[in-house]
This record gives C-alpha cells, sequence and structure tokens, in this order.
C-alpha cells in the first residue's frame, strides 16, 4: 500500500485539493469588494463627419471625430484576486431612431504590475465612432469610462467609474475635399 | 443474492446517479434561464481565457446587455458559441436592440465572423453574460471531448 505510485496519487490528490481550497478562499475573500474608483474625462475639438460605411452597411453614416484626455490613479484596484483590468471608455448618446446608442470609443489591458496611473493628453480614438444613421450632428453624448476586474476566481465584475463627462458634437458637418471622398 | 437483483440493484445505482446529476443540470439551466451555463474554454486566444478555464453564464431577459458586456453567442449554422465583448449597442424605441462584438485581442470586429451578410447580432443569438469564472477545472472535460461520441454532449466554446 505504500507503493511509489500510490504515494504520488495521494500527493497529486491532496496538491488538487489544497489548490481547489485555496482558489475557493481567494474567491471569497474578495467577494464584497467594490473597486470603485473617480477618473476624470474630457473630449476635445469634436467633429461630425457625413462617409460612407465600408464595414457596415455601405451606407453614408455619421462618423464622430474626437480627442480624449483622461487622468486616473487605478493601482489601488488591484489586490490579491485581481489578475488584470480591462478598461474601456463607452459614448452614450440618445437619437430619434435610437433610444440607446453606446459606442466603445477605446479600452485598454492593464496587467498585474503594470502602472495603473494613466495621464493622456490629446488621444484619437481607438475605434471608430460610427453612428447607425445620421443623427450625431449637435448631439448630446456622455463619455463614461468602466472597467472589468477580471479576477483569479470569481465574478467578472463591471464598474462605471465616478467621473462621466460630457459634450456636444457641433451642428454642421466637416466636410473633406470631396463629398465622396470616402474614408479617410 | 441472485446475480440478477445484484446486476439491477447496480444499475439502478448508477441510474439515480446519473438522474441526479441530469436533474442539477436542467435546474441550473432554469436558474440561470440560458441554455448553457456553464462552458469551457476551447481556444486561448483571448486574453484572460485560457484553455479549460470554466464560465458561468447568465441570461435573465432583465438584465440588459450594455456595451463592455463579455456575451457568449452563437452564430446559425455553427456548434460551438464564441465569448467576446460587446462594442456596439443600438436599441429602438419599441425594443429592438442590435449588438457588435469584438474579441479583446483581436484589432477588428466580429462583422467577419457573423453569417454572410449579417452586420450585426441580435438578442436570440446571445445565449447569455458571462458572469464568473474559474480557472483550470474544464481541463478535464476537454481531454474527456477527445472522445467521438462524448463530443456532442460536452459545453465547449471558443474564445
Amino acid at each position: 500500500m505504500h507503493s511509489f505510485l500510490s504515494r504520488l496519487n495521494t500527493l497529486f490528490a491532496f496538491t488538487i485539493s489544497v489548490l481547489a481550497a485555496l482558489t475557493l478562499g481567494v474567491f471569497i475573500s474578495t467577494y464584497f469588494e467594490q473597486y470603485h474608483g473617480t477618473v476624470s474625462i474630457s473630449a476635445n475639438k469634436p467633429i461630425v463627419k457625413h462617409m460612407t460605411d465600408f464595414s457596415a452597411n455601405r451606407k453614408k453614416n455619421d462618423l464622430g471625430v474626437l480627442q480624449l484626455n483622461m487622468d486616473m490613479d487605478l493601482n489601488p484596484l488591484f489586490d490579491w484576486n485581481v489578475k488584470q483590468l480591462f478598461l474601456y471608455l463607452t459614448a452614450e448618446y440618445v437619437t430619434p431612431s435610437n433610444s440607446l446608442n453606446q459606442v466603445v470609443l477605446w479600452d485598454k489591458i492593464i496587467e498585474r504590475g503594470e502602472n495603473a496611473q494613466l495621464n493622456i493628453r490629446d488621444m484619437a480614438t481607438k475605434y471608430y465612432f460610427w453612428d447607425d444613421g445620421d443623427h450625431l450632428r449637435s448631439n448630446n453624448v456622455t463619455l463614461t469610462l468602466a472597467w472589468n476586474i477580471i479576477s483569479n476566481a470569481g465574478r467578472l465584475l463591471h464598474v462605471r467609474a465616478d467621473g462621466s463627462s460630457s459634450f456636444i458634437f457641433p451642428g454642421e458637418y466637416v466636410t473633406s475635399r470631396g463629398k465622396n471622398s470616402g474614408r479617410e | 443474492m441472485h446475480w440478477s437483483r445484484k446486476l439491477i440493484s447496480r444499475l439502478l445505482r448508477y441510474a439515480i446517479v446519473i438522474s441526479t446529476l441530469l436533474m442539477l443540470w436542467k435546474s441550473l439551466i432554469l436558474a440561470t434561464n440560458c441554455s448553457q451555463p456553464i462552458l469551457v474554454v476551447l481556444s486561448g486566444g483571448y486574453s484572460f481565457h485560457n484553455l479549460g478555464d470554466l464560465l458561468f453564464v447568465t441570461n435573465y431577459p432583465a438584465d440588459s446587455i450594455r456595451a463592455g458586456d463579455v456575451v457568449v453567442f452563437r452564430i446559425e449554422g455553427r456548434f460551438i458559441p464564441i465569448v467576446h465583448r460587446v462594442i456596439r449597442v443600438h436599441e429602438r424605441e419599441d425594443g429592438y436592440v442590435k449588438f457588435l462584438t469584438k474579441g479583446d485581442g483581436n484589432s477588428v470586429d466580429d462583422r467577419g465572423l457573423y453569417s454572410v451578410g449579417q452586420l450585426w447580432l441580435e438578442r436570440e443569438q446571445i445565449v447569455g453574460k458571462v458572469k464568473g469564472y474559474f480557472p483550470y477545472l474544464g481541463l478535464f472535460i476537454i481531454l474527456l471531448s477527445n472522445l467521438p461520441l462524448l463530443d456532442r454532449l460536452l459545453l465547449r466554446v471558443v474564445t
């Protein structure tokens, strides 16, 4: 009963049990954590273009262009159960055809150990701000930053940061050289 | 005891275990309102989903899907569902809503993955939202899935 294999088997089973208990402990110890934070966001120079969206329905839709300023310090959010933070900036607005629109303009992954303090100035949006239609002119858009807590084991939590900001697009299109110049 | 009695009693014990497991599974499906409440990650392309991780999924109708949510969806004609993040949401007054998704590690959105001519995901194609996560536990299921018949029974997902 004390052969090499049976000892190996016992060792293996014990290791797995301990790992499982540790994981459960990590999960329970951070279950009630809220992970709140405050950020400061602002948008510069918002303009609206009217162009053909080749990635979608090939019709002319409104394209919003703006630059972002963001300040945040997220180092306090990393505890022993946080493997990674997935940050995303959402633009939310209302149009006559859609009562709710949300477009993610920017995202970033911050791993544990990386510097989580960001001071961003005049950054272009990472993704195109296409509207589903042509209702961006004079539209009041709210920018909200949120993060997804990626833990070692546990809930996938989405937390909205305090400190959203809004801006209003101008009422006129910005036209480039020709109306049919397509995507720039 | 006669050998047939022993055999029947053994079969009954197995049947009880299997039917209890099945009942637990079906209750979980009812509780989460989701056809696949637990999924095993198959491919490791995603940033935080590694091979063998377990994902816990729910599908409550009141829990609306918003930008930034990680959802499980299935494309017509494909058996294995995909887990990606919602990056655009457009909802009309009458309640009709459409979504666009993208994998965190990808630079382009998922339109290349949808069916030909499909530009948006609709609510019916979304199996549920990912609510929780447990590492490594699914590796055993992946090993099992290499057996040809069990393939269809097991709940796997690609990222």
